[in-house]
């Protein structure tokens, strides 16, 4: 399959069952709303090393929010509920609670059967040492929790629900420029989406890696199959002019959220074609035989997927 | 489909329990069944077909007209359904409601909405002492949902409220909230004296500053965001607290001889 002279390999990105929350985060601005949803979503690109995956998913205007002022909503995803629940918790304490005017709401609802309902500020109220107050408001309870710059406003609890992770594609260009030049619209474009992040540094990932290692230690390494300058040492995928690979890896909260983020994303960088030096867009995977979500390229361009 | 209307005939003598007749318990009735339903009024009882002239059919809307301020216990325990009051009501309409709504449409006597823990009573009139509070013998008042007031209420308003919203817009009497344990209670009006009396925990919102007693701690001038939340819980209610925007308030705790963990906001 060919997009503006661009290959599509026929091939597939392998995703796993995850557990996935969102988080309404808001403050006296954007910016405070910000400072607060980047300190929770950072050292959060991947749950190898960081427990939990989780970025900003979009602004929220006053409208938007439950306490009318601006905010951004964020989600979070990891591989086990416990995992999430203590990183949420974490987070919550370090990040929110300390920051000031922020305050956190939940994102998720829903009914029982597919929506848990996990700590948010739940365990956070004990910070008030006694000071604190509850109030139950259209059926859901908040806190208020005080703290030196006025009142921490917290509700009870959010919404946990079993996502995907690990969607991705890879985008394989003639330069580092280019290469990341694609990756930059695609990851503009998918970000307009909803219900789904993209956890990486800027949304891209550059060391893609496969299972296992030399190093009996290591459980991942390096992607070397696709790593331009081992090319004459490896059993390669990459074709002589490819010299530059870089990956968009995708969480979300549900499969059909996923394969569109991943359309979007691989038109965009494909709208600057052959010509800007893009060649191929492959996808990574593990043979099919780890992850139980297969996203085939080729069906999600083709709107089949 | 019309309502099952209950039409007092004649002033009682005596007070008539009206705690039978609400849509969850009169479900499936047919109107001889209905018309038989004994209701204790004084010492005796009575067919409801007796006391009122009854048309419609069981469902999930009653309507009481000429209703007067002897008939006690108006949607006492009601679940669900929709009950109007065309009158006054007597003492403890609403009492112990878990769901529904209950509107009356002038005013009620005293114990309305004790023990109430869902649905929604709206009193067009005034109400009469211990709105919303526990009767002798409970160590609870109102434990859930919602109560609005057009005019006023009386003395001990929220006595002993343990959760659930009281909006009065009218003035309120002495003793507003006293050893009220959670809830939040709103009062556009005056408010008497000792409001917050051995109050634990819990809200009072008010427009005006009563004159506090020496237990009820000045806690300074805030702008609290979660207003703006309390507030948003209150769109759809028939009720002028809809039209507050204010966050900014007087915060007075208290009462301290009492734990202190509950407040009285002043809306500045």
């Amino acid at each position: 399959m060919m997009l503006n002279g661009v290959t599509i390999d026929d091939t597939f990105a392998e995703a796993f069952n995850m557990r996935g929350t969102r988080v309404i985060i808001t403050a006296q601005n954007l910016k405070w709303a910000y400072h607060a949803a980047n300190a929770m979503t950072g050292f959060a690109t991947s749950v190898i090393a960081c427990g939990v995956e989780a970025a900003i998913e979009r602004e929220l205007t006053a409208d938007e929010t439950p306490d009318q002022r601006p905010g951004v909503s964020i989600l979070m995803f990891a591989m086990g509920s416990a995992v999430l629940m203590k990183q949420l918790e974490t987070r919550m304490g370090q990040c929110v609670l300390t920051c000031p005017t922020a305050a956190a709401f939940s994102g998720i609802e829903g009914d029982p059967e597919t929506v848990t309902r996990i700590g948010l500020g739940k365990n956070l109220r004990f910070f008030g040492d006694g000071f604190q107050i509850s109030k139950r408001l259209g059926g859901k309870r908040y806190w208020r929790v005080p703290v030196m710059d006025g009142e921490f406003l917290t509700e009870e609890t959010t919404g946990m629900v079993r996502a995907i992770g690990g969607g991705n594609f890879l985008v394989l260009a003639e330069s580092q420029p280019q290469a990341l030049a694609a990756c930059e619209v695609a990851v503009e474009a998918m970000r307009k989406l909803p219900n789904i992040i993209m956890p990486f540094p800027g949304g891209v990932v550059r060391s893609g890696s496969k299972v296992g290692s030399k190093y009996k230690s290591m459980i991942a390494s390096t992607n070397d199959a696709f790593c331009p300058t081992l090319k004459g040492l490896v059993k390669t995928q990459l074709s002589p002019e490819i010299e530059s690979v870089m990956e968009i890896v995708i969480d979300g909260l549900t499969t059909d959220d996923i394969s569109k983020a991943m359309r979007v994303g691989i038109q965009a960088a494909c709208e600057l074609g052959a010509t800007n030096g893009i060649r191929r867009v492959s996808a990574g995977n593990y043979g099919g035989k780890l992850g139980p979500h297969l996203f085939h390229l080729h069906k999600i361009l083709e709107g089949t997927a | 489909m019309s309502a099952l209307t209950f039409t007092l005939m004649a002033t009682p003598q005596q007070r008539i329990d009206c705690s039978p007749l609400t849509p969850d318990r009169l479900a499936g009735m047919s109107p001889s069944e209905i018309a038989g339903i004994e209701l204790q009024c004084g010492k005796q009882r009575f067919p409801a077909g007796e006391l009122f002239e009854i048309k419609g059919k069981s469902g999930s809307h009653i309507v009481i007209e000429n209703s007067e301020g002897k008939l006690d216990n108006i949607g006492h325990g009601m679940q669900g359904g929709h009950i109007t009051v065309n009158g006054n009501a007597g003492d403890y309409a609403g009492f112990a409601m878990t769901g529904g709504e209950l509107v009356v449409e002038g005013s009620v006597e005293a114990f309305a909405a004790g023990g109430m823990r869902g649905g929604l009573l709206h009193i067009r009139g005034s109400a009469g002492d211990f709105l919303g509070g526990a009767i002798a013998g409970d160590r609870q008042g109102m434990k859930g949902g919602t109560v609005i007031v057009t005019g006023n209420a009386g003395d001990r308003t929220g006595d002993q409220m343990r959760r659930g919203l009281l909006l009065i817009e009218g003035n309120v009497g002495d003793y507003c909230g006293s050893r009220m344990i959670a809830g939040t209670i709103g009062v556009l009006g005056d408010v008497g004296q000792y409001a917050g009396y051995a109050m634990r925990r819990g809200t009072l919102l008010l427009q005006k500053k009563p004159l506090l007693h020496a237990t009820i701690m000045d806690c300074g001038l805030h702008t609290l965001p979660y207003l703006k939340l309390m507030y948003k819980s209150f769109a759809g209610l028939p009720t002028s607290f809809v039209q507050l925007q204010q966050n900014r308030v007087r915060r007075y705790a208290g009462d301290i001889a009492n734990d202190g963990k509950g407040e009285i906001l002043i809306l500045q």
